[in-house]
């Protein structure tokens, strides 16, 4: 009778050695983050979410006016050196409130869809893991959600809530909850059969730490793809909001706000909506261009 | 030597839905159907058998990580069938499981310390205990404590199973189900773990249920064997006994399926025809008669129970045991 194979009768700490002996420890971010920027539309997707935080950022330092200061004389100046981008029918620069739009913009982005990841995450999350009765309330509650399109609930929400900016952020939160907790839920059900969510088990974890410890954090990957890719739905959706003036108020330099305002004059003084409608796009391509670009690093069928 | 763990014709059914609306009849897949043995404290009870006969899933059933649809699991002479929640999550301490898959059973986002004194954490061990603790168990399985900050991805399938064997240590179990716990490693790189997990038993006094397909494993680390066949335990005895003079035609069969490390030793294999008959269908009387050779009308009706072959102890499910032990 063949007894178990005794090739190897080093001890077992001399082998084995190969793999550890270089002290660079790489970890799967890092692998995802250098395919990312090897990626020539996420890199210029990063560049222009890059510019869009340091003018937020320093924004008084980029402005060259102040973004609410009238000058009722210098109405509709077309662009010139002295306003870059030219004046709206306040005599506003417009320049200057686009600079200032970035903070606004952003803070929608960042808020609206923290709301959103946070309420999608837990009921995505809650759904997946503890299936049967739980699973089918949670994600019927989602498919009524789902059933109103998107902007139209976002406006019943406001209209609801009364018209602000705050109260914007949140209705666009709620609307984009769904996305969440159905990638959530998804990525639940598949990451909660893996043996080590077994082993974890065994070890005696309670629910709520498999959930939050085991769980969620191998979900990471696809939640981080759609949040920044909700980014950019976000600043559009609430641009749009705005635009129908239910959501930044005058003056407040919100770019929506700003289209909205000038579109009286589209004929005359075009530089008054395009300008702010440039910005949009500008960061919306820029959120777009970079989820892409991570969903694409992040999958792990890619992964050699 | 007393009895650590008994099971008394344990069963796990898995429920298959019925296709159509109109379908009534409930089936099944019956993946462990009325499987009975006791391992004592300090052996190594060996569970052999082909894929998908069940091994594993008795293992799971055993820890309670899959509810047994019936029979009974004593533990410590306590009968812990019933236990869940809080119970159960005490028993865990006792009770320990080794994965087969060193690649799935290590959460990719935690390191390797993290993964080591979780159990302890959870059962609620101070902070330099359990710093202690780690350091010691990374001593017996063969690792350094640099690696304590390493990912799993960054050690090899060996290195894995090593942590593994440490977490399923952490917290001094009585009991370790090791589930295939070296065929996801290479031939070379088994050796080392077997016989570490052969030097842990010793140091820590620990009782194994090894579940594995590889014969030659099994009889290196086992002090009794049990065969499965299809959900059912077809041969159960001392390991020297029972590979020098199997009784029943499966264990047989399979025995003769080991390779020889010599060439020039000719022997006579057993094959045996056919595939494993499906689980949620299977057959009537003795489960193996569709694949034995010695199959008679009997065998088609009457499922053979267990029964005392050996004045050793050893035991056979066959309504043939003498004829075909003359003819091995």
């Amino acid at each position: 009778m063949a007894a178990i194979p005794q090739t190897s009768p080093t001890p077992p700490e001399v082998p084995e050695q190969k793999t550890t002996a270089t002290p660079k420890s790489s970890s799967l971010w890092l692998d995802a983050f250098s395919r990312l920027i090897r990626s020539k539309t996420s890199f210029i997707g990063l560049l222009i979410i890059l510019l869009l935080l340091v003018v937020a950022a320093m924004a008084p330092v980029v402005a060259t006016h102040d973004p609410t200061d009238q000058q009722l004389l210098d109405r509709y100046l077309a662009p010139s050196g002295d306003h870059w981008l030219g004046t709206d029918e306040l005599g506003r620069d417009i320049y200057s409130r686009i600079v200032y739009g970035t903070r606004i913009s952003i803070q929608i982005g960042l808020i609206a869809v923290g709301i959103s990841a946070v309420i999608g995450i837990l009921l995505g999350g809650i759904a997946g893991y503890f299936g049967r009765w739980i699973d089918q309330i949670i994600m019927r509650v989602i498919d009524i959600l789902m059933a109103f399109p998107s902007i139209l609930l976002a406006i019943a929400l406001v209209a609801v809530l009364g018209a602000s900016l705050t109260n914007a952020m949140i209705a666009i939160g709620i609307v984009g909850v769904p996305q969440f907790a159905r990638i959530v839920r998804s990525t639940v059900l598949s990451v909660k059969e893996t043996e080590y969510i077994e082993a974890a088990r065994a070890i005696g974890a309670k629910n709520n730490r498999i959930l939050f410890q085991h769980v969620l954090p191998n979900c990471l990957a696809p939640i981080i793809v759609q949040a920044t890719l909700s980014i950019g739905t976000a600043i559009l959706d609430a641009a749009g909001l705005s635009f129908l003036g239910l959501g930044a108020q005058p003056p407040s330099p919100e770019w929506g706000a700003m289209l909205s305002d000038g579109r009286a004059a589209l004929q005359t003084a075009p530089w008054v909506v395009a300008f702010p409608g440039l910005a949009i796009f500008l960061v919306v391509l820029g959120f777009n261009l970079f989820g892409d670009g991570l969903r694409d690093a992040l999958d792990p069928r890619l992964k050699q | 030597m007393s009895t650590l763990l008994e099971v008394n014709n344990l069963k796990k059914h898995f429920p298959i839905k019925g296709s159509s609306l109109f379908e009534k009849q409930d089936r099944a897949v019956k993946a462990v159907d009325g499987v009975s043995f006791h391992v004592n404290k300090g052996e190594t009870l060996g569970l052999v058998g082909e894929s998908g006969c069940g091994k594993s899933t008795t293992g799971r059933a055993i820890l309670k990580l899959l509810e047994p649809t019936s029979g009974q699991i004593r533990f410590k002479g306590e009968d812990i069938t019933g236990y869940h929640g809080e119970k159960l999550r005490k028993l865990r301490r006792d009770m320990q499981l080794i994965f087969q898959d060193p690649y799935a059973s290590l959460n990719p986002r935690k390191t390797i310390e993290q993964i080591i004194t979780e159990p302890m954490k959870i059962f609620g061990m101070p902070k330099v205990e359990r710093r202690q603790k780690l350091d010691r168990l990374l001593e017996v399985v063969g690792l350094s404590s640099y690696h304590k900050q390493r990912y799993p991805h960054e050690f090899s399938g060996g290195q894995r199973q090593r942590v593994g064997i440490a977490r399923s240590l952490a917290l001094d179990p009585e009991l370790v189900i090791c589930d295939e716990p070296v065929s996801a490693l290479d031939v070379s790189i088994q050796a080392q773990v077997i016989n570490l997990m052969e030097e842990l038993q010793e140091e820590f006094q620990l009782t194994y249920l090894f579940i594995a397909h590889d014969l030659s494993v099994v009889h290196h680390i086992s002090d009794r064997v049990a065969v499965m066949y299809l959900g059912q335990i077809v041969e159960i005895g001392d390991v020297e006994e029972l590979y020098a003079n199997p009784k029943h035609p499966y264990t047989q069969a399979l025995l003769s399926a080991i390779p020889e490390a010599d060439p020039k030793i000719s022997r006579e294999r057993i094959t045996i025809k056919g595939d494993l008959p499906s689980p949620s269908n299977p057959p009537e009387g003795c489960k193996f008669h569709t694949r034995c050779p010695y199959a008679e009308e009997i065998c088609r009706k009457v499922n053979p129970v267990l029964k005392q072959v050996s004045p050793e102890g050893q035991q056979a499910a066959c309504h043939f045991v003498k004829e075909v032990a003359l003819e091995y």
